[in-house]
């Protein structure tokens, strides 16, 4: 046996990784866009080549010329071939926006990282300057700055870089500031990186992205100030420019249209490539995962009996879940996935259920699938699900919501995220009240009222009144416990009811589960990866392992004779009278692992 | 084993603050305590208790009020720059989220040789104790080229333990290291820890809330509550007969796996829960 053969956490199957280039390339608007801006760029880069004429020689035959041969888009008001000139304005207009963007970034990206990644007094001097450009009007700035330079085209471009640069503040710092709370940028300080370091191999490579689509956005924008400040006059009159040339458009626009036409043409094409680059871009980053599609259809009709597991251990009349050969998947692409293959259990009313497993051993996926509340892209079949008597496999979706509160009840994981934070708890309680039990609003009140003193609160007024960010997690538990048992269901599901709270307020959440289960009588079916939890709680216990059940039966049983060794490893990894770390230095074998199996053959 | 001649690490009368001076919120509050070379030192708490904010400040990523921390009989309290850049080489950590704890656009070998490169190591030594280190920690050989979305969270622990233990660290910071896996995977951990601190001798400082989990890995324990240290000493005791009432609630809140074991735990925690609310009526 080879050592990495230990490991028993394997991920086999890791997602391809598609670079985000990769993924630009494949939509079609990023290549045409993409390839359009490149025409553009090459047309200033060859301009001396390519222009058929000087842009700036006067031919007075050519004054407010029709395209002709010679000259393929005719002749501006003083006689200078057009097309040389939009040829050449290219130059000036991307010469521009690259002095433009390169400032702005300069300015913008060194301050953000700089706010993000110190915090603290960096962070509110820089932002207050970035806060203070954006509330100087930029124009009239300009136009000083251009009469004080005498049209200086680099200083301008510069200035209005300037004032992009706020663009850029905000996007660095905020993407800095995602990731400085990432534990591997307090690894790397530990690690003894200094900060310039850590900036340039930690913090920059994760936040090119959004710097990158803010770039095509903002030299589209660039552009277009530009063209304006030409179009104003501001500018040198020798060199061609498309701003330039519109201004000369617009005022022949009655008699010459076209000369307003091509340059305008020319500056919104661009603008419009760089902008659908930026677009693009923004949705590639987004999406890192292939869209799930809704499966249709019942699509595992080769699905074989034989490979069910679990069974029932009551009678038909005595149980009030039935599940029968419950399948789920999802659909990822074109790729199927099961995550539950084919698992029977029951249970009757009184009786707590313990579905213990590891992550991905499907046991959240059946309570879902119970629910009839499996996330997008997730489907089950079952042969058989009946819920009280009744045959839900047959119900509509209408039906079947009807009996989420009245029928089952359910606890989550996460209390906190379970709660809508803009509703105070006494509105959370009371509108299903109202809405699903039709309740006036008295009644739900005092309803609620109850349940929370039920479930253990003392000052039920303030927590009526409260926001979920005011009482704590173990509150907001018995809080959403509360609503579960409202419409006192003959079945409660819990998914992990303790997994996210302290050891003290698990205890007194378990506490006061077993008691409302006892006092009406409800089946329990709870979900948890921690076999004290089973032992001190459940009647019963299904094992589940990726998708299938280990073995079942009642929790003394299991514990005292598991029949699986995966069982039998998950109770010895529960570390209950584990040896402790004295009395293992002392044993007499100097390699003791906690697992039997993980040993292997190698001790 | 422990406890001769002077400690490797030695906590006195640390207070954390957070908010404005003498008067924010105290996640530390004169905390004491001392790990001896070769030690493995247990930090047990509720959320909430500063086990975790005590790790950062002996880090140097917690803003420390008062008191002292001293390694090595160097008082490290209040470094900054480069002596602080130069402590790399003696404490290390291990966090708990195996997910966030591993720049997503490094390889494996970027990400562990590193330390060693900032150190002034040449590529070549460097790439030869990072393939030596993978082997350690029991990773395949192939991992080096992979990125950390390839591997599970297990597999990521074993490497954010392997880039801990890249510059032979004499003391590792862990908090929470295995809370997030399961628990196979978590069982597995542990075997790795004491494993490797046979081997290298180094010191852990292992914080966790879980009291089996320390009990398996660690020498003697310390008990925290709303930033106070309520009790320490021989993890084997504190984790079966502890002195403190609050050290007492925590054991019998936590559920044994084992129904009868666990009915009589529950009678008792019961029975005390009966006591604290009589006593605070």
């Amino acid at each position: 046996m080879s050592i990495a053969d230990k490991i028993l956490d394997q991920k086999p199957n890791a997602p391809v990784r598609t670079s985000i280039t990769q993924r630009f390339f494949q939509r079609k608007a990023g290549v045409t866009a993409f390839t359009i801006f490149i025409l553009v760029v090459l047309m200033a880069l060859l301009a001396p080549w390519i222009s058929p004429h000087d842009p700036n020689f006067v031919q007075l035959a050519n004054t407010k010329a029709p395209p002709s041969a010679e000259h393929w888009l005719g002749g501006d008001s003083a006689g200078r071939d057009i097309l040389s000139r939009i040829i050449w304005g290219a130059r000036t207009t991307l010469f521009g926006a690259a002095i433009t963007i390169i400032t702005a970034l300069a300015v913008g990206v060194t301050t953000g990282v700089m706010a993000g990644f110190f915090g603290g007094l960096v962070d509110r001097v820089f932002s207050w300057l970035s806060d203070a450009t954006q509330a100087i009007p930029g124009m009239i700035i300009l136009l000083v700055v251009a009469a004080g330079t005498r049209s200086n085209f680099p200083i301008l471009m510069a200035t209005v870089g300037v004032f992009m640069a706020p663009g850029y503040f905000r996007i660095t710092r905020s993407a800095t500031l995602a990731i400085v709370n990432e534990p591997y940028i307090d690894a790397a300080k530990v690690a003894g990186l200094t900060a310039p370091r850590i900036i340039a191999r930690h913090v920059l490579p994760g936040i090119y992205a959004p710097i990158i689509i803010q770039t095509a956005l903002a030299a589209g924008i660039s552009m277009g100030i530009q063209a304006g400040l030409q179009f104003l006059g501001v500018g040198s009159a020798n060199t061609p420019s498309w701003g330039a040339m519109m201004n000369e458009g617009f005022r022949f626009m009655l008699t010459n249209p076209t000369l307003l036409l091509w340059p305008s043409a020319a500056l919104g094409i661009t603008i419009a490539a760089l902008a659908t680059i930026g677009s693009t871009l923004a949705e590639v980053v987004r999406v890192r995962t292939p869209v799930v599609s809704e499966t249709e259809g019942e699509d595992d009709k080769d699905w074989d009996p034989a490979q069910g597991t679990g069974a029932f251990a009551h009678d038909k009349n005595e149980a009030i879940v039935r599940l029968k050969n419950l399948r789920v998947f999802y659909q990822n692409g074109d790729e199927q996935k099961t995550v539950v293959n084919g698992i029977s259990f029951d249970v009757k009313p009184g009786e707590v259920l313990g579905i213990v497993g590891e992550s991905g051993s499907g046991k959240s996926q059946t309570i879902f699938s119970l629910l009839n509340l499996l996330p997008k892209g997730g489907k089950y079949v079952a042969d058989q699900i009946e819920i009280a008597g009744k045959n839900v496999n047959e119900m509509t979706g209408k039906d079947r919501a009807k009996i989420l509160g009245s029928q089952l009840g359910y606890i989550p994981q996460e209390p906190m995220s379970n709660l809508d934070p803009t509703f105070t708890i006494g509105h959370q309680l009371t509108e299903p009240l109202r809405l699903v039990f039709g309740q006036s609003k008295a009644e739900a009140t005092a309803k609620a009222k109850a349940l929370l003193a039920r479930v253990g609160i003392n000052d039920v007024d303030r927590v009526m009144k409260s926001y979920p960010h005011q009482i704590s997690g173990g509150m907001a538990q018995r809080v959403l416990i509360a609503g579960a048992i409202a419409g006192q269901p003959s079945v409660l599901l819990a998914d992990e009811p303790t997994t996210a709270l302290d050891v003290t307020v698990q205890a007194e959440v378990l506490e006061l589960l077993r008691e409302l289960q006892q006092e009406f009588g409800m089946a329990l079916i709870l979900v948890t990866h921690n076999f004290g939890v089973v032992a001190d709680i459940c009647d019963r216990v299904v094992v589940m392992r990726e998708g299938a059940v280990v073995e079942m039966g009642e929790v003394e049983q299991i514990f005292a004779q598991p029949k699986a060794q995966y069982t039998q490893d998950l109770i010895d990894a529960s570390l209950d009278g584990t040896l402790s770390r004295k009395d293992l230095d002392a044993s007499e074998t100097s390699n003791v692992h906690i697992l039997k199996t993980a040993g292997g053959g190698q001790k | 084993m422990s406890n001769v001649a002077k400690p490797l690490l030695s906590v006195e009368n640390l207070t954390v603050e957070y908010g404005p001076k003498n008067n924010g919120f105290k996640a530390l509050d004169k905390v004491s305590v001392e790990i001896a070379e070769h030690e493995c030192m247990g930090i047990v708490g509720e959320s909430g208790s500063g086990k975790s904010t005590l790790g950062r400040a002996i880090l140097g990523l917690a803003p420390i009020a008062e008191g002292k921390i001293l390694f090595d009989g160097q008082d490290i309290t209040n470094l900054k720059g480069k002596p602080r850049r130069d402590l790399a080489k003696s404490i290390q950590v291990v966090f708990q989220d195996p997910y966030g704890s591993l720049n997503p656009g490094m390889t494996i070998g970027d990400i562990l040789a590193e330390p060693l490169t900032v150190a002034g190591e040449t590529r070549q030594s460097a790439r030869q104790q990072v393939a030596d280190l993978i082997d350690k920690v029991h990773l395949p050989a192939n991992s080096i080229n992979r990125f950390p979305n390839e591997f599970s969270g297990g597999q990521r622990q074993r490497i954010a333990i392997a880039r801990a233990l890249v510059r032979k660290p004499r003391l590792i910071i862990c908090d929470e290291p295995t809370s997030a896996l399961d628990l196979r995977t978590q069982a597995a951990v542990i075997d790795l820890f004491i494993e490797l601190q046979r081997e290298t001798g180094v010191a852990y400082m292992f914080i966790s809330h879980d009291l089996g989990v320390v009990r398996r890995i660690c020498h003697n324990v310390g008990v925290m509550k709303r930033g106070q240290l309520v009790e320490h000493g021989d993890a084997d005791k504190v984790t079966r007969t502890p002195d403190h009432p609050y050290s007492r609630k925590l054991l019998l809140a936590s559920p044994i796996a084992n129904p009868a074991e666990q009915k009589k735990r529950r009678a008792d925690w019961l029975e005390m829960r009966g006591l604290d609310n009589a006593g605070a009526m």
